[in-house]
């Protein structure tokens, strides 16, 4: 195809984009859109995957029957967003195992915020609430995001997740009016995850790569920090419901702005923890990598397995 | 209270709690996206059993017990569930085989309790059946996939069928709670359930191209509460928070 034949293409592209079209993947596409949204996407399905981690620490420790039983089902809802989004990948030509060879070699990144451990059961209460919140803010826009299997695939997931954040903010709530011990759990908990949740909606606009060409392709609808502060005003009043202070000395409303203003953000922990120097990355990459290499035999016997049946039912044809 | 009433539904009940909770720690670190999810899949089964199982056992108590004392608070020598659903998952093989080896028994217990007098039994009975049913399915496949799949995975899978093979007689003990509730046409009398128990399993591992084992030494002592030293580890987490965290509701 001749320079000018793309750029042609390119331009029909962006009309249709600027239309509200949606992108399918048997439609012709820029070359930089399709890597853009690998990245995005397995990035995406590597944290949901990931993500199952730190819940899945607390499975076996559930306190009660009922909570087993949501944890249990919240971490398989987790797992099958892996598995939408990865097939959601797909369509754009790159397989499953190639984009689990990127998360295992460390060129793909997944959300910093699974390298932080949970240490007791309120991390329960405070992931849900917090992480899936600022989750939620993150991904409601991707709904109508301009690549048709991204967007449907998003339009389930935060369903759920918006399911997951009440179910986070529930256990919370209940620690905080239980006895005092568990109102310190949940304290403590919230003390914790605050200030990754508000790095989870990335660094500042200033310092963020993606977001121009994210925003022309509908990946991105607000900047960094407006969904940061789109998530803290949302989420001071929640905590204020239920008796928990936000670990943030500096935390005012401002009238004027009619949004609250808050304190600095120790951007160095963040680049920390995302350039693979967190409490759990190592750990985490560990788990991923042993379960991967750990199940090969059986990956390896089900694919023998259905070409022998294969082969026995073409014999029986014959 | 109707103390072998009770004392047989946790018998039924206890299997599928430690089951449940020995796939809950495999959650997140399977072989694949989706074995680990159909792996999640069946503890959610067996855990919303469970607590269909305690919260009748609680009311046949008629105290102030709840499904999660019931679960959480008992002593080792307590817990009543067979010696075979408390063995470590030690590797995929392992966990399949478990699976395999309980499913088969599960589902024939199942369909027998469905005709029990006792309408709810019954009618937990009818609603797992739906379940296990599909345990029995993705567990046998498993079984067939990993026999008559890779030369190593066909040793990994004679070995877990090997070393599981001395847990399954237990299956077919009477306790005095199964006695008294045959008797009263609520329970099920499992002794009869063997010959079919073992002709199914036999079927399939035959499918697997694997050897059905020989030995005739068994183990028993689960549904006594004598239980092999893996099952105080998985106590002490499943109970973790209820005791460290007494009397609170969460």
């Amino acid at each position: 195809m001749s320079e000018e034949q793309i750029k042609n293409l390119e331009v029909q592209f962006e009309a249709r984009i600027a239309r509200d079209e949606k992108i399918e993947p048997k439609d012709w596409m820029p070359e930089k859109y399709r890597k853009t949204h690998i990245r995005q996407m397995s990035q995406h399905a590597h944290s949901e995957i990931v993500g199952m981690l730190p819940e899945g620490n607390w499975i076996t420790r559930a306190p009660s029957l009922r909570r087993k039983v949501a944890l249990l089902a919240k971490v398989q809802d987790e797992a099958g967003h892996g598995l939408y989004l990865y097939s959601a990948c797909e369509t754009l030509g790159i397989s499953r195992d190639e984009l689990y060879d990127q998360l295992h070699s460390g060129k793909a990144k997944y959300s910093s915020i699974f390298n932080y451990p949970t240490v007791t059961w309120a991390d329960m209460g405070a992931v849900g609430w917090l992480v899936d919140g600022a989750a939620i803010i993150n991904q409601v826009p991707l709904c109508n995001t301009s690549y048709g299997p991204y967007a449907r695939a998003m339009v389930r997931v935060c369903k759920e997740e918006s399911f997951h954040q009440r179910q986070g903010y529930e256990i919370m709530m209940k620690l905080a009016n239980g006895a005092p011990e568990q109102k310190e759990l949940a304290q403590d908990a919230l003390n914790r995850w605050w200030w990754p949740s508000l790095m989870m909606l990335g660094p500042t606009d200033a310092e963020s790569i993606h977001t121009e060409q994210s925003m022309k392709w509908k990946l991105k609808r607000k900047s960094n920090d407006d969904l940061r502060q789109q998530f803290i005003d949302q989420t001071v009043p929640q905590a204020e419901l239920i008796g928990l202070t936000i670990p943030d000395p500096d935390l005012k409303w401002n009238e004027e702005r009619q949004s609250y203003d808050f304190g600095e953000i120790n951007w160095d922990e963040f680049w920390q923890v995302v350039k693979g120097h967190g409490p759990m990355n190592k750990e985490r990459m560990k788990a991923r990598v042993g379960a991967w290499e750990e199940g090969e035999w059986v990956r390896d016997a089900a694919m023998a397995h259905a070409e022998k049946k294969q082969a026995r039912k073409q014999k029986q044809a014959i | 209270m109707k103390q072998n009433l009770y004392n047989y539904i946790l018998g039924i009940a206890d299997n599928s709690l430690i089951l449940g909770q020995r796939l809950g720690e495999l959650t997140g670190h399977g072989p694949s996206l989706e074995t680990d999810i159909a792996c999640t899949n069946i503890s959610l089964d067996l855990f919303g059993q469970v607590r269909s199982y305690f919260q009748y056992a609680a009311k046949i108590a008629g105290d102030n017990r709840t499904e999660d004392d019931i679960a959480m608070l008992r002593k080792e020598r307590e817990y009543v569930n067979v010696l075979l659903v408390e063995q470590p998952n030690r590797d995929f093989a392992y966990t399949m085989a478990r699976q395999f080896l309980f499913d088969i028994y599960h589902l024939l217990f199942l369909q027998k309790l469905e005709k029990s007098k006792d309408l709810t039994l019954s009618a937990i009975a009818t609603k797992s059946i739906k379940e296990v049913s599909y345990h029995e399915r993705f567990s046998g496949d498993w079984i067939k996939r990993l026999g008559d799949g890779t030369e190593e995975s066909k040793t990994k899978m004679q070995d877990a069928i090997d070393g599981l093979w001395t847990y399954t007689d237990e299956l077919f003990h009477q306790t005095e709670a199964d006695k008294a509730m045959v008797a009263e046409g609520i329970g099920v009398d499992v002794t009869k359930l063997k010959e079919t128990y073992y002709k199914k399993v036999n079927e399939i591992l035959e499918e697997a191209t694997l050897e059905i084992p020989e030995s005739k030494w068994f183990q028993k002592g689960g549904k006594e509460g004598v239980h092999t030293e893996h099952l105080g580890y998985l106590l002490a987490e499943l109970q973790y928070m209820q005791r460290a965290y007494p009397n609170m509701e969460w």
